[in-house]
C-alpha cells in the first residue's frame, strides 16, 4: 500500500516550491512532482530576478494583492533560506511630459497598494543617482522597496528547505490525471505510479490550464505564453553605477525593456514579450534581440553590442482569468482559489509577473485557503526555517579562499575560469539535498558556465565530473535531462555506422 | 616550492613554454610556470593533426610532439612548474594568487611576469546566433577536446559554422571518426583561416564550403535538431528566399578567438580594443614595467612557430627586466597602421632595440585583395623604414616583415611611422 499524503503539489518552480517551503512548517506530508529532471526549469529559469515593489498591478487583483503581501517578508525569507537579495529599489523612467503623467498615475496605484516610500524625483536627481541614464530623462519614478534576488538559488533553497522539513519531491515525475472519489480529488497518476493525496495543488506554470481542465475547472482558462527574450552583458566590461532596476515608462503593451543589475554582477537586458506557440518555443530572434536592444539603448545609450555574452528567453504564463473583485475589470489576473466544483483540489493559474515577487504571498494564501477549509494545521515543534548554505568560493576573501581551500583541497581547483567556481561547489551541489544532476543544474546553482566563454572551457570538465559522481558513463550526461546529452559514442567505436 | 621568482609564466602552451626556456638561458635562475591543465603544453595537445613546426624545426609535426619538444627542454633546464592550478590575481606590483587542488592557496612574488594564458573562442552569444538552447551547440575547440582528450564523439551529424582553421580542422576530423559533416558555413565573402587548410580539410574530404552565409535559426529544445541557413548580402544582411533547413544534430563554431586577459586587466595592463591584447612594444613588455605577454594572449597568431618566437622575445625581455639592478627610463616609438591595415604587432618599438637586433612586425589586413601588394613603413617625413611584396593579402593570413638595424637611425627621429599597404 502506497503512502498517502496530505498534499501533492504539481509542479516544481517558483511558486511550488515556495508554496512546499511554507506548508512544511505544518504537520502534512507533503509530496512535489515536477515533470522535468530539475526543478525551477520553467518560468523561473529564466526572468528578470526582479522583486517588484507593487505598484504595476491593477488595484484590487490579487496580483497587487500577493506582491504587495509579499513584499516586506523577503528581508526575512533570504536571510533564512541564505539566498542573495537586495532591496535596491527601482526606477521607471520618463522621458517627456507624458510619460511622467503616466509616472503620477502609476504613484497613486502604487499608493493604494500600499506600496511605501515611493516618489517622482526630478531629472536632475535621477541622473545624479544614475549618470549613466538617457540624456533625454524628464524625470522618475522611485521605488524603493523593489529589490534583486537570486531567483535560481531562491527556487533552490526554497525546495531544499521543504524537504530538510520532510517534503519529498520526485523529479522526471509527470503529472498525467487526477484519483477520483466522487467529486473529490485522491491523488494524482504518474508514470512512476499513482499517488494519494487529501489535497493536490496545481502549481503547473505554463501548464496550469492542462492540469486544472483535468480537473474540470475553468474550461474558458487558457495559458498562453508569453516569450520575454534576454540578454546578458559581461560584467566586466558593463555596470551600473549602483545595483538598481531602470524600468521604461509602461505602455499598454506592458513594462517594457528594463535594464537591470543581477546579483550576479551582471546587467540583463530585457524583455519583450511576444505571444508563442506552442508552448516551449524559446527561441531568441534576431528581430527580438534589435528590438530589446533598441529599448535598452534608450534608457542607457553607453551600452554597447560587444558586452553581450549570452541571450536567453522565458516564457511568461499568461492566462485569462478575469480580476474576480467587484468593480474591477482586468483580466489576467491570477488563480488561487479551491474551486466550488471539486473537493480536494487548490488551483493557481496564470502566474506570470509578478509571480516571483508574489510567490511568499501566494504561499499564504495557499495556507488561508487550506484552513478556511476546515484543516487545522499544526505547526512542527521541529520545524527549522533555515536552510544551510554552500561555500561560494569568489565571495570570499583571500584569507577565507585560503581556509577553505586548506579544510577541502577540491575547493582549490577552479572548474569555471570565468566566473571562478571550484570542483568544491560542484560537488556540493551533485550531493545536495535536491542533488544537481545534468549540467545546467549546476550552472544555475553554481553559475558554471554563465561568464564570457559560455562554458568552452568548463563543459568538458563538468560533465566529467557528473559521470564520476554519479557512476554514470559521460554519454549519459545531459543538459537538461533526457534526449538532451553532450556526447554520444566513444571515438572509434563507429558501431553499425562505420 | 619558494615564494619568489624572477620570472612566472602563466600558462605553458608554446608561448609560455618558449618564454621559460628563453628566460632560464637569458640568465633567470628561478623559473616557474603555473599551468591550469594537470599536464604542460597547452591547446596543442588537443591539437592532434600535422603542420605545427614547419618554420621552427622544417618539420611538419602533430601538436603534442611539437609540445613534447619545449616540454623536454624546459625541465631539463630545471624550470619548476606547478599544474592543475589556477592563477586567481596579479598585481601591477607583480604579486600573484593561485589556488590548486594539491597545493593550496598560494600566494606568490615574482620580478617579472609573462602573461601566456592564450585565447579562448568566441562564443554563441557574441555573434549574435539566435534559435533556442539546445544540447549540441559547442566551439570547436570544446568538440576538439572531447574528441581528441577525451575520446568521445559530441555528435554525428554536424554544420560547421565560420570556416576558421579549428573548425575547418574539426571537420575533417569528425569526418574520419565517421560522422558526418553536413556543411561548414562562412558569412564572409572570404576563407577566415588558413587556404592550406582548406584543402586539406574540407576539400579532399568532399565537405562543402559556402561562402556568405550564416545560420538563420537553431532548431530543437533538448538536443539540435537542424539549423536554418541562410545566404547574406555584403553588409550581412539575409537574402529572402534563401533559407534552407540543414539537419543535424550539432553545431560547432569557429566563429574567431579572443586572447584572454582577464589577468591582464587586474594588473593594470591595458589592452588594445582591436588585437584584444595588450599594448606591446617589441620586446613584448606591456604598459605595465616587468609584465610581457607571448604569443595568442597579445593576437590571435596563424602558426604555432610564430607563437614561439614570440616567446622566446618575451622570455628573453623578462629575464632581463628580472636579473637588471637598475631599469633605465625606455624611448618607445609607437607604430601606427592605415590603408587596410587592421593592426600591427608590436604597437611601438623601443629605440633601443634595432641597435642589436631587426624587429618583427606581423599585421592583418581588413580585407583581402588577390594581387599583388607592397606593404610600406614609413615615418611621417616619407623616409623609408622597410617594405614588403605579397602576391596577395588575406584577413586570415598573417604579414610579416622586419625591420633592420640600418634603419636605426631613422627609427631615432621618427615621431610615429605608419604602416601603410598598396596594389601594386
Amino acid at each position: 500500500m502506497a503512502k498517502e499524503y496530505d498534499v501533492i503539489i504539481i509542479g516544481g518552480g517558483i511558486v511550488g516550491c515556495m508554496v512546499a517551503r511554507f506548508l512544511s512548517r505544518y504537520k502534512l506530508d507533503i509530496l512535489l512532482i515536477e515533470k522535468e529532471v530539475d526543478i525551477g526549469m520553467g518560468t523561473s529559469s529564466a526572468n528578470s530576478a526582479v522583486i517588484h515593489a507593487g505598484y504595476n498591478a491593477l488595484p484590487g487583483t490579487l496580483k497587487a494583492k500577493t506582491n504587495a503581501m509579499s513584499s516586506t517578508l523577503w528581508e526575512q525569507i533570504s536571510a533564512e533560506l541564505g539566498v542573495a537579495f537586495n532591496r535596491s529599489g527601482d526606477y521607471v523612467v520618463a522621458t517627456n511630459t507624458d510619460q511622467m503623467n503616466t509616472l503620477g498615475e502609476l504613484l497613486q496605484q502604487g499608493k493604494t497598494n500600499g506600496v511605501p516610500e515611493m516618489e517622482i524625483i526630478s531629472a536632475y536627481e535621477m541622473r545624479k543617482r544614475e549618470p549613466l541614464i538617457t540624456q533625454d530623462v524628464a524625470g522618475a519614478l522611485w521605488a524603493p522597496t523593489g529589490g534583486l534576488i537570486d531567483t535560481f538559488a531562491l527556487t533552490v533553497a526554497a525546495a531544499e528547505n521543504a524537504v530538510l522539513n520532510g517534503t519529498e519531491i520526485l523529479l522526471d515525475t509527470p503529472f498525467e490525471d487526477f484519483i477520483w472519489e466522487g467529486k473529490r480529488i485522491i491523488g494524482i497518476h504518474t508514470p512512476r505510479g499513482a499517488y494519494k493525496s487529501r489535497w493536490v495543488i496545481n502549481a503547473a506554470g505554463l501548464y496550469a490550464d492542462d492540469v486544472m481542465h483535468k480537473a474540470g475547472v475553468r474550461p474558458d482558462f487558457k495559458i498562453h505564453p508569453r516569450r520575454g527574450e534576454y540578454v546578458i552583458l559581461d560584467k566586466a566590461d558593463f555596470e551600473l553605477t549602483r545595483e538598481t532596476v531602470l524600468f521604461p515608462t509602461p505602455t499598454e503593451k506592458g513594462k517594457g525593456i528594463v535594464v537591470t543589475s543581477t546579483l550576479h554582477g551582471n546587467v540583463i537586458v530585457g524583455p519583450n514579450a511576444n505571444f508563442v506557440d506552442p508552448k516551449e518555443d524559446k527561441t531568441v530572434t534576431k528581430e527580438g534581440i534589435e528590438e530589446i536592444w533598441t529599448g535598452a539603448k534608450k534608457l542607457v545609450p553607453s551600452i554597447n553590442r560587444r558586452y553581450i555574452i549570452a541571450n536567453f528567453a522565458g516564457l511568461r504564463a499568461h492566462g485569462n482569468a478575469p480580476c474576480l473583485t467587484p468593480g474591477i475589470n482586468y483580466t489576467g489576473d491570477f488563480i488561487i482559489e479551491i474551486p466550488k466544483e471539486v473537493k480536494g483540489f487548490i488551483n493557481l493559474g496564470g502566474l506570470e509577473s509578478p509571480g516571483l515577487s508574489s510567490s511568499p504571498g501566494i504561499a499564504l494564501m495557499v495556507i488561508d485557503l487550506l484552513k478556511d477549509a476546515g484543516e487545522t494545521l499544526l505547526e512542527k515543534p521541529n520545524w527549522n526555517p533555515i536552510r544551510e548554505t554552500r561555500p561560494v568560493f569568489r565571495h570570499l576573501s583571500p584569507t577565507e579562499q585560503a581556509a577553505l581551500v586548506k579544510a577541502n583541497p577540491s575547493y582549490g581547483r577552479v572548474i569555471c575560469r570565468c566566473e571562478t567556481v571550484t570542483e568544491g561547489e560542484i560537488l556540493a551541489e551533485i550531493h545536495a539535498p535536491i542533488p544537481a544532476t545534468t549540467y545546467d543544474a549546476i550552472k544555475r546553482r553554481t553559475w558554471t558556465g554563465t561568464g564570457r566563454c559560455q562554458g568552452g572551457f568548463d563543459m568538458p570538465r563538468v560533465v566529467k565530473i557528473l559521470s564520476d559522481e554519479l557512476g554514470i558513463p559521460p554519454e549519459e550526461i545531459t543538459k537538461k535531462g533526457k534526449e538532451s546529452p553532450y556526447l554520444i559514442r566513444r571515438t572509434k567505436d563507429m558501431g553499425e555506422e562505420a | 616550492m619558494k615564494h619568489k621568482y624572477d620570472v612566472i609564466i602563466i600558462g605553458s602552451g608554446p608561448g609560455g613554454l618558449a618564454a621559460a626556456i628563453a628566460a632560464k638561458k637569458n640568465g633567470a635562475d628561478d623559473v616557474l610556470i603555473i599551468e591550469r591543465d594537470i599536464e604542460l603544453g597547452g591547446i596543442l595537445l588537443q591539437c592532434i593533426h600535422n603542420g605545427f613546426g614547419l618554420e621552427i624545426f622544417n618539420k611538419d609535426m602533430p601538436g603534442p610532439s611539437y609540445a613534447q619538444h619545449f616540454i623536454e627542454e624546459a625541465l631539463g633546464l630545471g624550470i619548476e612548474v606547478i599544474l592543475d592550478t589556477m592563477v586567481l590575481d596579479i598585481t601591477p606590483e607583480r604579486k600573484i594568487t593561485a589556488t590548486s587542488k594539491r597545493i593550496g592557496f598560494i600566494e606568490l612574488q615574482a620580478r617579472a611576469i609573462v602573461l601566456a594564458m592564450g585565447c579562448r573562442e568566441r562564443s554563441r552569444a557574441q555573434i549574435m546566433l539566435p534559435g533556442t538552447r539546445p544540447a549540441g551547440v559547442y566551439t570547436a575547440g570544446t568538440a576538439q577536446r572531447w574528441v581528441n582528450i577525451e575520446g568521445y564523439m559530441p555528435g554525428k551529424r554536424f554544420v560547421i559554422l565560420g570556416s576558421g582553421d579549428i573548425g575547418m580542422i574539426m571537420a575533417r576530423r569528425l569526418t574520419i571518426e565517421g560522422a558526418k559533416v553536413e556543411r561548414v558555413l562562412e558569412i564572409m565573402p572570404y576563407l577566415t583561416g588558413l587556404t592550406r587548410n582548406y584543402v586539406q580539410c574540407l576539400i579532399d574530404y568532399d565537405i562543402t564550403l559556402q561562402k556568405s552565409h550564416t545560420i538563420k535559426n537553431i532548431l530543437g529544445n533538448k538536443r539540435v535538431e537542424a539549423i536554418e541557413s541562410v545566404a547574406v548580402d555584403e553588409k550581412w544582411n539575409p537574402v529572402p528566399g534563401s533559407e534552407e533547413i540543414i539537419p543535424c544534430d550539432t553545431v560547432l563554431l569557429s566563429v574567431g578567438l579572443i586572447p584572454e586577459n582577464e589577468l591582464s586587466k587586474n594588473a593594470g595592463v591595458t589592452l588594445d580594443p582591436i588585437t584584444g591584447g595588450p599594448f606591446v612594444d617589441d620586446r613584448f613588455m606591456t604598459n605595465v614595467p616587468g609584465i610581457f605577454a607571448a604569443g595568442n594572449v597579445v593576437h590571435v597568431y596563424d602558426l604555432v612557430d610564430w607563437v614561439t618566437e614570440a616567446g622566446y622575445v618575451a622570455g628573453r625581455s623578462a629575464a632581463n627586466f628580472a636579473m637588471k639592478e637598475k631599469i633605465t627610463k625606455i624611448s618607445h616609438v609607437p607604430l601606427s597602421a592605415s590603408e587596410n591595415i587592421r593592426y600591427v604587432v608590436p604597437h611601438a618599438i623601443n629605440r633601443e632595440s634595432l641597435k642589436e637586433e631587426t624587429v618583427r612586425l606581423q599585421m592583418r589586413v581588413k580585407t583581402p585583395i588577390e594581387e599583388h601588394v607592397r606593404i610600406i613603413v614609413e615615418d611621417e617625413q616619407g623616409n623609408l623604414l622597410t617594405r614588403k611584396s605579397e602576391a596577395y593579402a588575406r584577413p586570415g593570413e598573417i604579414i610579416t616583415m622586419e625591420i633592420k638595424s640600418d634603419a636605426y637611425d631613422d627609427v631615432q627621429n621618427a615621431k610615429q611611422p605608419i604602416v601603410s599597404l598598396h596594389k601594386r
